[in-house]
């Protein structure tokens, strides 16, 4: 078990989408860099998911991972997107 | 391409490049007040390009930035005393980390506009730095084979730069975390109030009319004592979903945004259903009752609802995460103010 952090803003448990294959993992730290939420950290340098719920499912790590090591279904957590999506084809995030 | 905020060019080997100071104008801090009430925030560009910051030379770095204008007054006005390249790239006019999310910050965008710029003629170094934030949409290595120009994620605030900069590129975790503090979240509250004014007044004045119905004293004067009371309900809506939630945000009991919203309107509407419970003389109390608990529901749906469209301006929510919320949230948000009217107008036209 990896130790959870608890950070002060977090959203629904055990939503999302976030995955990572170990096996592919080659420990260059780049998903650690990118994460705006600390969600990763490095043991015995390979990546481990210290804190999945903190995951805004923002893509960067699964991006900007040269292995291929880390899938999520990417999006942009928005209420105000979603219902607009649902009224037009305009797939875009939030902010106009 | 006059941009007020150009000073005159700075000559490079690929030829003259607008300049720009650290230092903000009245004309930018009123332009970047503006936008925070949403006016003008959709216009709010600046011309993608390189621009020269202080005395740049071959070696100096070459900071990467979006075209909206507040985040580029930003990313300048935290660089004071120093020189800098600041490329930027065409976002349409929207912020970093959205543009990322929406994939208009790309590494096909930057490596054009490195290219554009004959960066590799400028600069002898060979590096940008990319703001942490548009990692989203940048896969950064794509950049260097495309380029030549390694890029690198820099500290998700431009206020970090400095100390970034100085520390040989070195980021603390610190500086890698997005945070969402009182006061990022106090400047969030004009645009989540400003889009619901609107829909705040037109439902306030549907309740108000409608509040002269039912009563013995005439429509007039039943309007002038009930219309209020419904008024003060949508203004509780307002006051807890726009503001009150934003800035006591990780108060509000609940991980949902729903539930922060509807507990915020009830704790917002409860006194003033108190007040009018125990001032109010003889008559109905029966249709009293439904009169204010009606409201009192509407208050917490309307509350819940604006507080759920407050997930996309927030730092922590996951896409996965709202839709979640939304399944639940919605049909009861729906189901709540349906009730709550239903049950307002029964007690009005009941009295």
């Amino acid at each position: 078990m990896t130790e959870r952090v608890k950070s002060r803003l977090v959203y629904l448990a055990d939503v999302v989408t976030l995955r990572l294959d170990p096996g592919k993992c080659t420990g260059c730290r780049m998903c650690a860099t990118v994460c705006p939420r600390a969600v990763w950290e490095l043991e015995d340098r390979r990546a481990v998911i210290r804190d999945r719920d903190a995951c805004i499912e923002c893509g960067a790590c699964a991006r900007n991972c040269a292995d291929g090591a880390i899938s999520v279904r990417s999006g942009v957590g928005c209420a105000n997107a979603i219902i607009t999506s649902y009224f037009s084809k305009d797939k875009g995030g939030c902010c106009g | 391409m006059a941009q007020p905020f150009v000073g005159g060019a700075f000559e490079t080997p690929a030829g003259p490049v607008p300049r720009v100071g650290s230092d903000l104008s009245a004309a930018d801090r009123r332009g970047g007040l503006k936008v925070r009430w949403g006016i003008g925030r959709m216009e709010y560009g600046v011309v993608p390009a390189l621009y020269a910051l202080g005395e740049p030379d071959a070696e100096a770095p070459v900071l990467v930035s979006s075209n909206y204008k507040l985040s580029f007054d930003a990313l300048r006005s935290s660089l004071a005393g120093r020189s800098a390249f600041l490329l930027v790239v065409d976002t349409q006019g929207i912020n970093v980390w959205c543009a990322a999310g929406k994939g208009t910050f790309s590494a096909a965008e930057v490596s054009r506009r490195i290219a554009e710029a004959r960066l590799g003629e400028i600069v002898r170094q060979r590096r940008v730095i990319l703001p942490q934030l548009s990692a989203p949409g940048v896969t950064a290595r794509e950049i260097e084979s495309a380029t030549g120009f390694k890029a690198i994620f820099g500290p998700v605030r431009s206020e970090d730069l400095p100390a970034y900069l100085d520390a040989g590129c070195r980021a603390t975790d610190e500086m890698r975390r997005k945070s969402f503090d009182l006061g990022e979240r106090a400047a969030l509250v004009p645009m989540e109030l400003v889009p619901a004014l609107k829909w705040a007044a037109a439902l306030a004045a549907a309740l108000v009319l409608l509040s002269g119905l039912g009563g013995g004293t005439g429509y007039l004067a039943e309007l002038a004592s009930h219309g209020p009371i419904a008024a003060l309900a949508v203004a509780s809506i307002l006051l807890a979903g726009a503001v009150a939630t934003p800035l006591f945000l990780p108060l509000l009991p609940g991980r949902a945004f729903s539930v922060k919203g509807a507990v915020a309107g009830a704790v917002l509407f409860a006194p003033i259903w108190i007040a009018i419970w125990l001032t109010a003389g003889g008559g109905d109390r029966v249709a009293l009752g439904l009169e204010l608990g009606g409201l009192g529901a509407l208050a917490m749906a309307g509350a819940a609802f604006l507080a759920l469209n407050f997930t996309g301006a927030t730092t922590f929510t996951s896409l996965s995460g709202v839709r979640r919320e939304m399944r639940f949230a919605i049909p009861l948000e729906i189901a709540f103010a349906a009730a709550g009217v239903g049950a307002w107008l029964a007690g009005r036209l009941a009295s």
